[in-house]
C-alpha cells in the first residue's frame, strides 16, 4: 500500500488540448481515482463529468435563498402596513396584499442572487489567495491561458511518487510536475 | 452558384453558412488571452487615454458643481415647478435606466437564449449597465429635496418610527432600482474573477499582481469550480432576466398609476422595456464601434454583431412603433375630451416640434432604413443610428413627462417648461461622469471575457479518443 509523500500536495500533468486531458482524467477516475482535479483556462464540461462531477448545491442555495428573500419581505410589508404603521388612505384595506407583491419579487431576486453568487463562492472556497498548485512552475502561466492541466493529489490512497508520474506520462503531456506545499 | 463564390469571397463570412462569423479565423487559446490582456496590462497610446480621459473628467466635473449649488440653493434651480413638477430628473432617471437595460438583456437573456455570439460584447454592456445605473440612481437622489435625508425612502427604523408607504410606486421604484444595482454588480464581478485571475498571472509589476490576485479571490480554474461557476451564472442571469423586465415596468407604474391623461395607459410596461431595449443597444453600439476600431478588436466584435445588434433594434423599435401608435388610437377610442386633447396638444401644441423629433429618431429614420442588411454592417451608418436613436429616446421621455403635465384640465392652470443651465449642466455632467468611468474601465479591466471567447473556438471542441489525431495515452 503506498503512502503519501510529506509535504507534496501531488503530481500536476499539462496537457495541450481539452481532449487530451479529458481522456486522461476519464482513465485516471476509471483507474479508482478520487483524490484529483481538472484545472482550465474556461469550463471543459466534459472534464467535470470524467472526474465524476455531476452535481452541484448553487441551485439549492438560490431557491432557499430566494425564498428567503420573498417571506422575509411579504411579512415585513404586512407587518408595517397593518401593525406597526397603518395608513387609512380612502378608505382602502390595510391588508392590500396586491401591492405587496412588487417589494417582495424584487427581494426574493436579491437574495436569490446573492446567494447564488456567493453560495458559489462558499462552496468553491473562494476567496482562498494561496493554493499549493500556484507553487507549480507551469501552472500560473497555463492555467488561466492556454493548458489544461491534471492534478492527482498525493491524499488519494493510490499515490505513488514514482507509480503515479509514470501512470501520468503514459498519456504523453507536456510535462509532470510535482507540487509542493 | 454565383452567391457560393461571393459567400467564399469574403474573409468575414462563414462558407457553411453565408452568415457573418462571430469571431474572425485564426484565433487561438493564447492569441485570444494576448489581445485583450494586452489592452490591459501592455496599454498603448496611453497619451490619447489620458487626453480623453480629462476631456470627460473636466465635463464630469460640471455634474460636482451643478450638484453642489442645487445642494445649497434646492431644487428651485431647476424648471420644475407647477405644473410641469417632473423634469429633466425624471426624464435623465428614465433614459439612463432605459441605456443600462441592454448591458443585462445581452449579459442575461441572450445567455439563456444560447446566443453565443453575445460572449464578445457581454463584459463591456454590463458595465455600461452599471455606470448607466449610477448616473440613473443619483437623480432621483438628488431630486429629493434635502438628499442628505434620502435614506428616509428605506424602512429603517431608525426614521423616527415612520415607515414608508409600502403601495406607492415610488417605494417600489426604490427596491427594483436597488436590486437591480446591486444584482448588476454581482453579475459582473462574478463574470470578471476568471479573468482577473488570468490578468494576476500575466501581470508583470508587483502591484498589479497584488490587485488582480485580491480581486481574482485566488481563482485557479478547477473544473469543479468551473462547473457551480457556470451553474450560478446561469442561475443569475435568470433571475437578472425577470428582474431587468420589472425594473422598467415599476419605472412605468410611477407614470401609468397616475390618474393622468398620456400617463395613465396599460401600454406603458411593454413599451416602456422595449423603449429600454432599444435605447441600451443604441448605447452599445455608441461604445462598441469606436472601442473595436481603437483598440484594433475587429476579429472579436466582428460584422455579426454589429449586424445582430441591429436587428434586435429593428425587433424592439417595432414595438415602440406600436406603443407609439396605440397610445394615438386610444386617446382617439377612448372618446375621452382629455385624452384626446393631450395628444393633440403632443403633436400640435407649443411643444409639439418635440414629438416630431421623437418620430424621427425613433421610428421614421431607423425603421425604415435598418431593414437592410448592407447598411446594418456599415459601421459609420449604425454609428450615426445609434446616435439618433439615443437622442430619440430622450426626446421620448421628454414627451412623455414634459407634453404630459404642461397643459391639464384647466386653461387657467396652464404653463409651459424651459429647462435651465443647471439642468443641462446636471444631465452633460452624468454624460462625463458615466465616459470617465468607462474610460477607466477599459483601462484597468478585460473588457471582453477571455474565458467565455476560448470557449466558442474550434479548438475548444472535445473530440473522443478516436478522432484524436496523435496516438496520446497508453
Amino acid at each position: 500500500m503506498p503512502v503519501a509523500v510529506e509535504g507534496i500536495y501531488g503530481l500536476v500533468a499539462e496537457f495541450e488540448t481539452p481532449s487530451e486531458l479529458v481522456y486522461a482524467a476519464k482513465a485516471a477516475h476509471d483507474a479508482g481515482w478520487r483524490r484529483m482535479d481538472c484545472y482550465t483556462p474556461y469550463p471543459v464540461e466534459e472534464a467535470a463529468e470524467a472526474i465524476g462531477f455531476h452535481k452541484n448545491k448553487v441551485p439549492l442555495l438560490t431557491l432557499v435563498g430566494g425564498l428567503m428573500g420573498l417571506c422575509a419581505m411579504f411579512t415585513f410589508e404586512t407587518w408595517v402596513s397593518v401593525l406597526a404603521y397603518p395608513l387609512n388612505i380612502g378608505g382602502r384595506p390595510l391588508y392590500s396584499w396586491p401591492a405587496f407583491i412588487v417589494p417582495a419579487y424584487e427581494w426574493t431576486i436579491l437574495f436569490a442572487g446573492l446567494s447564488a453568487a456567493f453560495g458559489m463562492l462558499a462552496l468553491n472556497g473562494l476567496p482562498s489567495l494561496y493554493h499549493p498548485l500556484f507553487n507549480a512552475p507551469n501552472f500560473r502561466t497555463g492555467a488561466t491561458d492556454d493548458k489544461f492541466f491534471l492534478c492527482l493529489e498525493a491524499l488519494d490512497p493510490k499515490f505513488d511518487l514514482l507509480e503515479t508520474r509514470a501512470f501520468l506520462e503514459s498519456f504523453t503531456p507536456n510535462s509532470v510536475v510535482e507540487v509542493n506545499y | 452558384m454565383a452567391t457560393k463564390e461571393i459567400v467564399t469571397a469574403n474573409a468575414g463570412l462563414d462558407p457553411k453558412t453565408g452568415e457573418f462569423r462571430v469571431i474572425a479565423q485564426g484565433f487561438s487559446f493564447k492569441s485570444v488571452t494576448q489581445k485583450i490582456a494586452d489592452i490591459v496590462l501592455a496599454p498603448q497610446g496611453t497619451l490619447g487615454w489620458l487626453m480623453f480621459f480629462s476631456i470627460a473628467g473636466s465635463v464630469a466635473t460640471l455634474l460636482l458643481v451643478a450638484v453642489t449649488w442645487l445642494f445649497l440653493k434646492g431644487t428651485g434651480i431647476w424648471a420644475v415647478t407647477q405644473p410641469v413638477a417632473w423634469g429633466f430628473a425624471i426624464i435623465n432617471f428614465v433614459w439612463w435606466i432605459g441605456i443600462g437595460h441592454a448591458g443585462t438583456l445581452i449579459s442575461a437573456i441572450l445567455l439563456l437564449f444560447k446566443q453565443s455570439w453575445r460572449n464578445s460584447i457581454n463584459r463591456f454592456a454590463e458595465a455600461m449597465t452599471i455606470f448607466a445605473v449610477v448616473c440613473a440612481g443619483m437623480f432621483p437622489l438628488i431630486h429629493v429635496g434635502r438628499p442628505w435625508v434620502a435614506y428616509w425612502m428605506l424602512p429603517l427604523p431608525v426614521s423616527m418610527n415612520i415607515w414608508p408607504q409600502f403601495r406607492s410606486p415610488l417605494l417600489w421604484d426604490v427596491f427594483a432600482v436597488s436590486t437591480y444595482a446591486t444584482i448588476s454588480v454581482v453579475f459582473w464581478y462574478i463574470g470578471l474573477i476568471p479573468d482577473l485571475g488570468t490578468l494576476r498571472d500575466r501581470a508583470q509589476s508587483k502591484f498589479a499582481q497584488f490587485c488582480y490576485g485580491v480581486f481574482s479571490l485566488g481563482w485557479r480554474g478547477s473544473v469543479r469550480h468551473w462547473m457551480r461557476y457556470e451553474t450560478a451564472s446561469l442561475l443569475l442571469a435568470g433571475l437578472a432576466t425577470p428582474l431587468v423586465l420589472s425594473v422598467h415596468t415599476v419605472i412605468s407604474f410611477d407614470f401609468a398609476v397616475a390618474v393622468l391623461p398620456g400617463w395613465h395607459t396599460t401600454i406603458f410596461p411593454p413599451y416602456f422595456v422595449a423603449g429600454a431595449v432599444y435605447s441600451g443597444f443604441a448605447m452599445v453600439l455608441t461604445l462598441a464601434i469606436p472601442l473595436r476600431k481603437v483598440f484594433g478588436l475587429e476579429g472579436l466584435v466582428t460584422d455579426r454583431h454589429i449586424d445582430n445588434m441591429g436587428k434586435v433594434m429593428l425587433a424592439t423599435g417595432g414595438i415602440v412603433a406600436y406603443g407609439y401608435g396605440m397610445e394615438v388610437f386610444m386617446a382617439w377610442y377612448s372618446a375621452s375630451h382629455w385624452e384626446y386633447f393631450m395628444m393633440w396638444n403632443r403633436m400640435f401644441g407649443p411643444m409639439g416640434w418635440s414629438y416630431w423629433v421623437l418620430i424621427f429618431c425613433n421610428i421614421a429614420f431607423p425603421l425604415t432604413t435598418l431593414w437592410s442588411r448592407k447598411l446594418r454592417t456599415n459601421i459609420s451608418f449604425m454609428f450615426l443610428i445609434s446616435i439618433i436613436v439615443n437622442i430619440g429616446m430622450w426626446f421620448e421621455r421628454f414627451v412623455i413627462v414634459v407634453t404630459s403635465l404642461y397643459r391639464d384640465f384647466l386653461p387657467s392652470s396652464w404653463g409651459t417648461y424651459r429647462a435651465t443651465k443647471w439642468d443641462y449642466m446636471t444631465y452633460i455632467g452624468t454624460l462625463g461622469l458615466f465616459t470617465t468611468l468607462f474610460l477607466l474601465f477599459v483601462r484597468f479591466l478585460p473588457m471582453i471575457p477571455m474565458n467565455e471567447i476560448k470557449m466558442m473556438l474550434p479548438s475548444a471542441k472535445v473530440k473522443e479518443k478516436a478522432e484524436q489525431a496523435a496516438g496520446a495515452g497508453d
